[in-house]
């Protein structure tokens, strides 16, 4: 098992070129969450929101919540895009390579993770247009290493899906199924404080939480739990995920 | 030294056994062709060579490397065309070809030279910076043959070259497959349900059916084994016909059908000199028409598996819905 960072080099370049050549899924995949950003942001300008903290007004408070949602739509689809490469045979080309599968696994990670962070920088762009401020530069050093993790975990789970479904049928079905659940319950779009306490215990079981603090912890300065609990849950849901993800994917046929 | 060797493979899938128990030797340089019907177990087998399946059970060896333990050293020997287009089609012709080669371990240098080089061969220069996705079913299978050459493989295996391609094309894919294990001597093993592309490419033909080797030689050997040609004759006054034809040393066998006769003769095309000197007048009988007829593997398959190979696609299809249905139960 040999690590080759040619071979995920190639990867990786190859999913940048797939990027840059397909503008219109990266479109769509950002029409959600900017759709979130605009209404919700707007909308709740003014409103109070117990738990959303004084000073600072919705708008703020949503942010990191609609990048976490952008982040997990972006990397779940990165992971499960296996089942493309599968239906459109290209699958069958790499694993013939004289290549190991985790530097397969490993350049497909690293080329999901930097599509699904240009796009969560994109989302911030836009909300700092709709006057979001940033933090200090460390503090937003930080938050990218919070993204990093959220993407690498997410695309992890994308491929242990991927590795145990037959054919693209199923998709739809765990966008829908997965990902919103997770969104909903993770507090991107409210206080967790506010939900009822059997929802609340549910939503501790939902990596996206993590995320979602481990973003309001370093891009606002507040947040429900404590910094070092979120950021090392995040650390440790992202790198069961990779080892996980590149075991399924071992297993899985071509 | 052989190329590849083969001992007793054999892969069962869900009680199936897909290929039973095969073994044989391509040398090196040799176009090996392996012919069969649908679901023979060609493609089981390439893959097993390939080592993208395993083997239940038996030995396979690629350029000396042992396809069980020796995997990667395999991968390296190896070019592979398979039976699906397995190209990115958001990639252009040229870039599929790069990422290949540095794949394989060359440098980028190395990849663009191979590349350009690749494309000139099966004549895909002026589309090198096209997208995938424009290319026409034969572009692609072209481009997957140069795809294959990057690393200069030893040995290349084609499954299924020319599935799916027209009359023209196909042509066109048989000459860079005779021009590549020429020219450069490349060993390559292909498999092909199409009696005539075996016929046309192949030094050596397998000829495959439910897993096993039924025969195994050059293609002209094969149709020996019926006992040479056919050559049919209609006459006027057969009966004066019939004598005169027992009598003739060379045949081998003679069937008659009302005023036509079957004469098995060997190297048929010399036969028919010998014939025409035959004096009708002497004899009492006329000779209307005369057809020589080469077998072809299509007699071949058939005398050895008692059904043609469209037969046994057909019968080979009911036996995987049969299987299948016994699995869900």
């Amino acid at each position: 098992m040999e690590i080759n960072f040619i071979a995920i080099y190639v990867l990786w370049l190859r999913e940048m070129k797939r990027f840059l050549r397909s503008w219109s899924r990266v479109v769509s995949a950002l029409m959600m969450p900017l759709f979130f950003l605009i209404f919700l942001g707007f909308g709740f300008k003014g409103a109070f929101i117990p738990g959303v903290g004084e000073t600072k007004n919705y708008i703020h408070f949503l942010v990191p919540g609609i990048i976490g949602m952008t982040l997990i739509t972006t990397s779940m689809m990165a992971g499960i895009s296996v089942l493309w490469d599968r239906e459109f045979g290209f699958l069958k080309e790499i694993t013939v390579a004289p290549v190991s599968r985790i530097s397969i696994v490993l350049g497909r990670i690293l080329g999901g993770m930097t599509t699904s962070l240009i796009q969560a920088i994109l989302i911030l762009l836009i909300s700092m247009i709709m006057g979001f401020k940033l933090p200090n530069f460390l503090s937003f050093l930080f938050s990218i290493i919070v993204m990093i993790l959220i993407s690498s975990g997410f695309i992890g789970l994308g491929l242990i899906f991927a590795s145990l479904m037959k054919d693209i049928q199923g998709f739809g079905l765990i966008m829908q199924m997965v990902v919103f659940p997770l969104f909903f319950l993770s507090g991107a779009l409210f206080p967790l404080s506010n939900l009822p306490k059997f929802l609340r215990i549910i939503s501790y079981f939902d990596p996206l939480t993590y995320g979602v603090e481990g973003l309001r912890r370093t891009l606002l300065g507040n947040s429900f739990f404590p910094f070092w609990f979120s950021f090392s849950s995040l650390v440790l849901f992202s790198i069961l995920m990779i080892i996980l993800g590149a075991y399924f994917f071992e297993k899985s046929e071509i | 030294m052989a190329s590849i060797l083969v001992e007793n493979l054999v892969k069962v899938f869900n009680g199936l056994r897909a290929v039973d128990g095969i073994s044989f030797e391509v040398k090196e340089g040799e176009l090996f062709g392996l012919l069969g019907p649908n679901g023979a177990g060609k493609t089981t087998t390439l893959n097993m060579l390939a080592t993208l399946i395993k083997p239940t059970s038996g030995k396979a060896f690629v350029c000396g490397f042992d396809v069980l333990k020796e995997r990667d050293k395999v991968r390296k020997s190896i070019g592979m065309v398979f039976q699906e287009p397995a190209l990115d089609s958001y990639l252009t012709g040229r870039e599929n070809l790069e990422f290949h080669g540095m794949m394989y371990g060359l440098s980028r240098k190395k990849a663009k030279e191979r590349t350009k080089e690749a494309l000139k061969i099966v004549e895909l220069e002026e589309f090198s910076d096209k997208l995938v996705q424009t290319y026409s079913g034969g572009m692609k299978r072209r481009l997957e043959i140069a795809r294959a050459l990057i690393h200069q493989p030893k040995v290349l295996f084609l499954d299924e070259p020319t599935l799916g391609l027209d009359a023209q094309t196909r042509r066109r894919i048989w000459e860079y497959i005779k021009k590549l294990n020429k020219e450069r001597g490349v060993t390559i093993i292909l498999t092909t349900h199409y009696m005539e592309e075996a016929d046309f490419l192949s030094d050596r033909v397998a000829i495959i059916d439910f897993g096993k080797i039924v025969a195994l030689d050059i293609p002209e050997n094969l149709k020996n084994v019926l006992g040479g040609d056919v050559i049919s004759i209609e006459v006027e006054n057969p009966e004066n016909a019939k004598n005169i034809f027992e009598k003739l040393p060379w045949v081998k066998k003679l069937t008659q059908e009302n005023g036509n006769f079957y004469l098995q003769v060997e190297k048929g095309e010399e036969k028919i000199p010998l014939l025409m000197k035959i004096d009708e007048k002497e004899a009492g009988f006329k000779i209307k028409s005369i057809n020589l007829r080469k077998p072809t593997l299509e007699d071949v398959f058939l005398y050895f598996t008692g059904k043609t190979i469209r037969e046994r696609e057909a019968s080979q299809s009911e036996r995987f819905k049969e299987r299948a249905k016994k699995h869900r139960r």
